[in-house]
């Protein structure tokens, strides 16, 4: 479905429903360099289960137009002011990698709006390698390829997909190839100059759930515990075999625990 | 930390798509003899119908050991991910039918199997679905084909049978322009001795049979999607980027981004027409697969010595094999395969039919039959067997004359090959007196 945030088209898939606003809703949000349909599984899932689900293709990415934002915040305003477009008050936000600090954002900057976050894959501080930023902002091909074998288990190449007859290097490395020159280097920078992680953690009111992957090469489990130290009553879940790209590598352990996680706010 | 390093194509050959088996350990394989899967409960059979959850339903869908070989392929190839079929003519009839509507147009080389000439040529004409023939080498004329309804340009890697090398790059750029993908048939090359996406290719398929499989024993096909077209932005393909009523409107370029072409060929093509590939055909495809980068280099080595061989003989009027300086792509083949020219080639032998016959029948080693790729070598008479029923005209555009013999060379001893060849071409000589 097409928004326009601030006069520029925005997109979100919403799984071939209409918005309800008497529905409870909950926005995804990307990684660097990705688009909505990194959580292809999870957001139809749950819309045609009783939500709304706005997976959103941040600026830049995907169907959406416009630059990328240059920081996690603005990422956050760009969320609540698509919530204003879609007419919806309140949501919970799920976010993977880059979109986890959006979505801790969002949850700090409008904590009347958000009723629950989830970060998947995330870390604080989420710092990126010098070598993977420089190649990302020369659009180099080894930034593309550091993405796809950092962002995968060690053991993903060589073993099975639970997708059938997919191949998750391949798909990453096609999404990468369409994007824009530029809007990697956005995202990754986005995460390595965000700084307010501990402070924004700190006015999270709403229930919050951390899904982990235990071969994380990219953000392992352990660059995740000052963050949900520092949110009152976050629970952690942790993946054993995934690496970072959780919603690909364990789709349905993802859905699973998110199940779980919204089956204690309202419908299903 | 380590700079970043992919797995080498041997590696891959052996394990990509496999996990041991969590049941059993299982190293090898399984062989999952199954229709289809237990749901856990009735919300988890919705959701699997549903594509909420990954996993198998039924086995014409997907099925884990037909799994193992797709994915394996997808990281050969660097594909996002492949499609099984039964034969390769059922992998190129998917890709056709999931892209294409009546009052669709395909541009084609001339330079095919005779199967799929005939599949374009009248089988889909019956269904509306137009194709144009051009000489593959005319880059002028690929454009000139073009019409408003073109979908798809379409060539083999390495013509059938005068090896005609197709100039992906160049066809790609063309293909590309006019908002239309290229898909190449790439049976002869194998991903070890090219990988078309890397030149500009969008989707490809392999006849598996042939040197996938490697030893003549299972039929079956393999589509692979580079995931690399976008769909939306060509605006021609409302299969993948309207909602579709077949299955609850989705829309699968929404849906799916650099899946959708194979969504829609799995979830409609597969679902519909059930082209599937049986899960023993599957695993039998598999043993040929990991051995693929120890039999090419052999396979390519006899060729050239067979080549030489019959390049340098008195009987044998003209080789086509574009390894061989005569060869009009020659320097293309040195350009898009450096490993090598394949290990099927076709000869004109001088005489008539009497000395084609004699030449045939004469030989010992190799094995007179309609398939290549085999781990045994192979001869067969185009013009009288695999492209029998194209006219004169398309045989002479497809480079095949009444003394064209194509050989496909295995893995014997090299010399056991030229042996026999001598011998034949010995009868040949006397046949002809």
């Amino acid at each position: 479905m097409d928004f326009a945030v601030a006069g520029t088209k925005a997109f979100a898939y919403t799984a071939a429903h209409g918005l309800d606003p008497a529905k409870p809703t909950i926005v995804f949000v990307h990684g660097a360099g990705l688009d909505h349909s990194w959580f292809g599984l999870q957001s139809r899932y749950f819309g045609h289960h009783g939500r709304n689900v706005l997976a959103v293709d941040l600026p830049g990415h995907g169907r959406s137009e416009g630059p990328p934002p240059a920081s996690v915040e603005r990422m956050a305003q760009w969320v609540m002011q698509l919530l204003d477009a879609a007419r919806l008050e309140r949501a919970a936000v799920v976010g993977h990698s880059l979109g986890s600090l959006v979505a801790l954002e969002c949850a700090a900057q409008a904590p009347e709006r958000i009723e629950r976050i989830v970060l998947i894959g995330t870390a604080y501080p989420m710092k990126v390698s010098d070598v993977f930023l420089e190649a990302a902002r020369r659009n180099e091909q080894s930034a593309f390829d550091m993405e796809t074998i950092w962002g995968h288990a060690p053991q993903v190449p060589l073993g099975s997909n639970p997708n059938p007859g997919m191949c998750l290097y391949g798909d990453t490395l096609a999404r990468l190839a369409r994007l824009a020159p530029g809007v990697l280097y956005a995202g990754l920078k986005a995460c390595n100059d965000y700084a307010c992680g501990l402070e924004s953690a700190a006015k999270v009111r709403c229930p919050t759930l951390f899904i982990l992957g235990r071969r994380d090469q990219m953000t392992p489990p352990r660059a995740a515990s000052a963050l949900s130290q520092a949110i009152a009553g976050a629970r952690t879940v942790l993946l054993q075999g995934s690496g970072h790209s959780i919603m690909a590598e364990q789709p349905d352990a993802t859905l699973d625990a998110l199940i779980e996680f919204f089956s204690g706010s309202s419908p299903p | 930390m380590a700079g970043p390093k992919y797995p080498g194509f041997d590696t891959l050959a052996l394990h990509a798509g496999q996990s041991p088996d969590s049941a059993t350990g299982s190293r090898a394989v399984p062989i999952y003899q199954t229709t289809s899967y237990v749901f856990r409960d009735s919300e988890h059979a919705a959701s699997l119908f549903n594509m909420e959850r990954a996993g198998h339903v039924y086995s014409r869908i997907s099925n884990p050991t037909v799994a193992v070989l797709e994915e394996r392929l997808a990281a050969l190839e660097g594909g996002v991910g492949a499609i099984a079929a039964a034969s390769g003519q059922a992998a190129l009839h998917l890709a056709i039918a999931t892209l294409m509507d009546g009052g669709s147009h395909i541009v084609s080389s001339g330079s095919l199997y005779g199967g799929s000439h005939n599949l374009l040529a009248y089988t889909l004409k019956r269904f509306g679905i137009e194709t144009t023939f051009v000489d593959p080498r005319d880059l002028g004329a690929w454009r000139a084909a073009l019409r408003p309804n073109t979908r798809l340009l379409f060539g083999e890697t390495l013509g059938n049978p005068g090896l005609d090398v197709l100039d992906i790059p160049a066809v790609a750029a063309i293909a590309h322009e006019a908002g239309v993908p290229l898909l190449v048939d790439s049976t002869f090359t194998t991903p070890y001795l090219m990988k078309p996406f890397e030149l500009g290719a969008d989707l490809l398929y392999h006849s598996a049979t042939k040197f996938l499989g490697g030893h003549g024993t299972a039929i079956g096909g393999v589509l692979v999607d580079s995931g690399r077209f976008d769909w939306e932005k060509s605006g021609k393909f409302a299969q993948l980027t309207e909602p579709y009523a077949g299955f609850h409107g989705m829309d699968f370029e929404e849906e799916s981004g650099t899946r959708a072409f194979l969504l829609r060929a799995r979830r409609e093509g597969l679902r519909d027409f059930g082209p599937c590939m049986a899960p023993m055909t599957a695993f039998q495809i598999l043993q040929g697969v990991e051995t693929l980068h120890l039999r090419m280099p052999r396979h390519v080595e006899s060729t050239r010595k067979a080549a030489a061989f019959l390049a340098g003989h008195a009987m044998v009027e003209k080789v086509m094999y574009p390894e061989l300086p005569e060869h009009p792509d020659y320097e293309l083949c040195r350009r898009l395969l450096p490993r090598g020219a394949g290990a099927v080639f076709s000869f004109n032998l001088k005489g008539d039919r009497q000395a084609g016959r004699a030449f045939i029948e004469a030989l010992r080693v190799f094995s007179h039959l309609a398939n290549v790729g085999d781990a045994k070598s192979l001869v067969i008479h185009p013009a009288t067997t695999t492209h029998y029923r194209m006219s004169d005209e398309d045989l002479k555009k497809a480079g095949i004359t009444a003394g064209t013999v194509r050989l496909s060379i295995g893995l014997e001893d090299p010399q056991d090959l030229i042996d026999d060849l001598e011998r034949a071409l010995g009868a040949a000589s006397r046949a002809g007196r």
